[in-house]
C-alpha cells in the first residue's frame, strides 16, 4: 500500500513537467531541495528529539560550496559538487556537533543558532572571500558529464535538472528510510524517548547524536547545492537564523512525527508561500497565522490531519 | 585616551539597552521556561511606537525636553497592551514540548514583521536630533551626550529595581518560588496563571521600553527585530539562561565587545560576539551565572 503510494507519487512527479506550466515546475526545484534538507533535519529533530535552530548553516555551506566550485575552482560536474559540498558540511558538522550535542533541549537550539549566525556574519563581513551581502554566483553544472548546451536556463532547470533532482530525492529518501529503520535509527529514537535510560542500556548517546548531526548536515548541504543551482546564486541570508526557523516551520507543517511529513511540509510550504506572495505583500503575517494554527491546533501537522480524517472515514 | 572613553561609553550605552531586552528574556525564561524569539519584535515595536508617541507629544505642544518621559511611558503603555493577549496565546502551549513554544514565538516574529510594516511603513523612522535638547555632559575632557548618560542611569536603576523586586517583595518571592517549582507553588495556593501573565507582560514591557529608549540615537527599522534577537541571545547565553546578574554582565560584555570590534576591526563586529558565546559555552556550559542543566 505504502510502496504503491510512493511509486504513484514518483510517477506523478515525473510526468508533471509535461502537464503543468514551467513556472510550477521551477517551483518544484526548491521543494525537492528542501525535501532533501528536511529529511536530514528530521533525523535530528523528529527521530532524535534535538531541535536545531541553526541548520540553515549547512544549507548555506552547500550553496556556497556549489558557488565556489563552479565559479572559482571550475569544477562543473554536479556529482562532484554534491559530494564536495556534503564533505564540507560533514567536516563543519563534526566540531559543531561535538560541542552542541553535549546539550539537550533549548540549550542545543540556542547553541546551534549561535553557530549558524557565526557563519552568517563570516559570509556577510568577509566581502573578498564570500561576496558579502550580494553573495556568489552559481554556474550551471554538468549532469553526468553532459552540458545540455542547446537548452536555455529554464529549459535546463525544468528538463534534465528536474529529473536529476527527482532521482536524487528518491535515492536519498530511500537511504534515509533505511537509516531510520536500522538499529541505528532505533537507538536515536530511544535517545529521544529517554536519554538517560538509553544510556543505562548501553546506547552511546553522544556519539549517536553526533552521527545524526553529521548525517543531517550531509542532507542539508545536498539540499543547499540544489537550491543554489536553481536560484543561480548563493547569498548569506541562507545562513540567517530566520531561514533555520523556516526549516523548522516546514517540518512541523508537514508533521515531524511521520517519515514523509517533512517532504509534504516542504512541498506545501513552497506552494503556499508562492501563492501567498502573489496575493499579498503581507504574506509573512499569513504564514505566521498558519504556523500558530499548526502549533496550537494541529501539532502533528498536515500528515496528522490527514491521518485523523482517514481514520474517521474508515470508521464510518 | 578620549577616543577610548567615547568608545567605552558607546559600548555601555548599547549594553544598557541590551540589558533591558535581555532582562525581559531572562525573566520569561526563568519563570515560564520559554525562550522568546519575539523579544526583538517587542523591542522594535517599542522603538516605532516611541517615535510615534514623541511626534504626537510634540505636535500636541509638549516641550521637547519632556521626550524622555514620553518615551518611557510609551514603552510601558504599548508593552502592557500587547503583553497580555500574547501571553494568552502562549498559554495554549505551556504544557507542550519546548519545540512548539519556540515555534509559536517564531510565528510571532513573522507576524510582527508584517504588522510593523503595515502600521509604520517600510522606511526607517527616526527622531532626528531631539536627543540633543539635553545637551552634553563633560567630565574633564570627555564629552557625553546627556541623553546617553540618562539612559545608562535609567537602565542601572531598572536593574536594581528588578533585583529588589525579585529579592525583597512578596510577589518577587512568589515569582522565584514558581520558577523553582511550578507544581509545588500551585499546591501552596499561588495563582500561577496570574503569575505567568504578569511575568510575561513585565518581560514585554522591558523589551518595549528598551526599544523606545534606543530610538533617539538610532532609527527604528524593520531589521531591528531579527538582528536584536541574536544579540540578546548572545547576552543570555554568556550570562547564563535565567540569571539576572548574568544578563547584566553579559550585556556589558556584548556591548563593549561590539564597540571595540567596530572601532578596531569592523569585519569582526558580530563574529567577535559569537566567538565569546562559543568560548563561554565550551568553558562554562551553563553560562557565567547560570545553573547547570540536568
Amino acid at each position: 500500500m505504502r510502496v504503491a503510494a510512493i511509486i504513484a507519487a514518483l510517477v506523478a512527479l515525473a510526468v508533471l513537467p509535461r502537464v503543468v506550466s514551467p513556472y510550477f515546475v521551477t517551483l518544484m526545484l526548491p521543494a525537492f531541495a528542501y525535501g532533501i534538507a528536511l529529511l536530514g533535519f528530521n533525523l535530528l529533530f523528529g527521530y532524535t528529539g534535538l531541535l536545531s535552530f541553526g541548520h540553515a548553516l549547512f544549507v548555506a555551506i552547500g550553496a556556497y560550496s556549489a558557488a565556489v566550485m563552479t565559479a572559482k575552482l571550475g569544477v562543473k560536474s554536479f556529482e562532484l559538487i554534491v559530494l564536495g559540498a556534503a564533505f564540507a558540511a560533514v567536516l563543519v558538522a563534526i566540531p559543531v556537533g561535538l560541542l552542541s550535542v553535549r546539550y539537550v533541549r533549548i540549550f542545543f537550539g540556542i547553541l546551534t543558532l549561535a553557530f549558524g549566525m557565526l557563519f552568517h556574519s563570516f559570509l556577510f563581513k568577509f566581502y573578498d572571500i564570500t561576496g558579502g551581502d550580494t553573495g556568489l554566483r552559481v554556474l550551471r553544472p554538468l549532469l553526468l558529464g553532459f552540458a545540455f548546451q542547446d537548452l536555455d536556463k529554464t529549459a535546463f532547470l525544468v528538463g534534465p535538472f528536474y529529473y536529476y533532482c527527482l532521482a536524487l530525492l528518491a535515492l536519498l529518501g530511500f537511504v534515509m528510510w533505511r537509516i531510520v529503520g536500522s538499529p541505528f535509527g532505533l537507538h536515536l529514537m530511544a535517545i529521544r524517548e529517554n536519554r538517560r535510560k538509553a544510556e543505562y542500556l548501553g546506547v552511546r548517546a553522544r556519539l549517536f547524536c553526533l552521527l545524526a548531526f553529521a548525517i543531517s548536515a550531509f542532507y542539508c548541504a545536498v539540499g543547499g547545492v540544489m537550491l543554489a543551482i536553481g536560484i543561480g546564486q548563493a547569498d548569506p541570508e541562507l545562513a540567517y537564523w530566520t531561514h533555520s526557523g523556516e526549516l523548522v516551520f516546514m517540518t512541523v507543517l508537514g508533521g515531524f512525527a511521520n517519515f514523509f511529513g517533512p517532504l509534504i511540509g516542504a512541498f506545501s510550504y513552497i506552494f503556499l508561500k508562492s501563492q501567498l506572495m502573489s496575493i499579498t505583500e503581507y504574506w509573512r503575517f499569513v504564514m505566521g497565522v498558519i504556523l500558530v494554527l499548526i502549533v496550537v491546533l494541529f501539532p502533528r501537522g498536515l500528515v496528522g490531519v490527514a491521518q485523523t480524517a482517514w481514520a474517521r472515514i474508515k470508521r464510518s | 585616551m578620549n577616543a577610548f572613553f567615547d568608545l567605552l561609553l558607546g559600548g555601555v550605552f548599547h549594553a544598557a539597552v541590551l540589558f533591558l531586552v535581555a532582562a525581559g528574556l531572562q525573566l520569561v525564561f526563568g519563570v515560564q521556561k520559554i525562550v522568546n524569539l519575539a523579544c526583538g519584535s517587542f523591542y522594535a515595536l517599542g522603538a516605532y511606537f516611541g517615535v510615534t508617541a514623541v511626534k504626537w507629544a510634540i505636535a500636541a505642544g509638549a516641550a521637547p525636553y519632556l521626550f524622555l518621559p514620553v518615551l518611557i511611558v510609551a514603552g510601558i503603555a504599548i508593552g502592557s497592551i500587547i503583553g497580555p493577549p500574547i501571553e494568552a496565546l502562549l498559554r495554549t502551549v505551556y504544557r507542550r514540548d519546548e519545540a512548539f513554544q519556540l515555534l509559536l514565538t517564531f510565528a510571532l516574529v513573522l507576524m510582527f514583521q508584517d504588522a510593523l510594516r503595515f502600521f509604520f511603513g517600510a522606511n526607517p523612522q527616526q527622531l532626528g536630533d531631539t536627543a540633543m535638547v539635553y545637551g552634553t555632559l563633560s567630565a574633564g575632557s570627555v564629552l557625553v551626550p546627556t541623553y546617553n548618560a540618562l539612559v545608562i542611569i535609567a537602565s542601572v536603576a531598572i536593574a536594581f529595581g528588578l533585583g529588589a523586586f525579585l529579592q525583597r517583595t512578596r510577589f518577587g518571592r512568589i515569582l522565584r518560588a514558581t520558577a523553582e517549582n511550578r507544581e509545588m507553588s500551585e499546591a501552596m495556593g499561588v495563582n500561577v496563571r496570574r503569575v505567568y501573565a504578569t511575568v510575561f507582560t513585565l518581560g514585554t514591557i522591558l523589551g518595549t521600553v528598551g526599544g523606545a529608549l534606543v530610538v533617539p540615537t538610532a532609527a527604528a527599522s524593520l531589521d531591528m527585530p531579527v538582528e536584536l534577537v541574536v544579540e540578546a541571545f548572545a547576552v543570555v547565553v554568556i550570562g547564563g539562561l535565567g540569571s539576572m546578574r548574568g544578563a547584566l554582565i553579559g550585556a556589558l560584555i556584548v556591548g563593549i565587545m561590539r564597540a571595540l570590534a567596530i572601532r578596531y576591526y569592523a569585519e569582526l563586529e558580530m563574529l567577535a560576539i559569537y566567538v565569546v558565546v562559543i568560548a563561554v559555552l565550551i568553558a562554562r556550559p551553563a553560562g557565567l551565572f547560570g545553573k547547570p542543566v540536568e
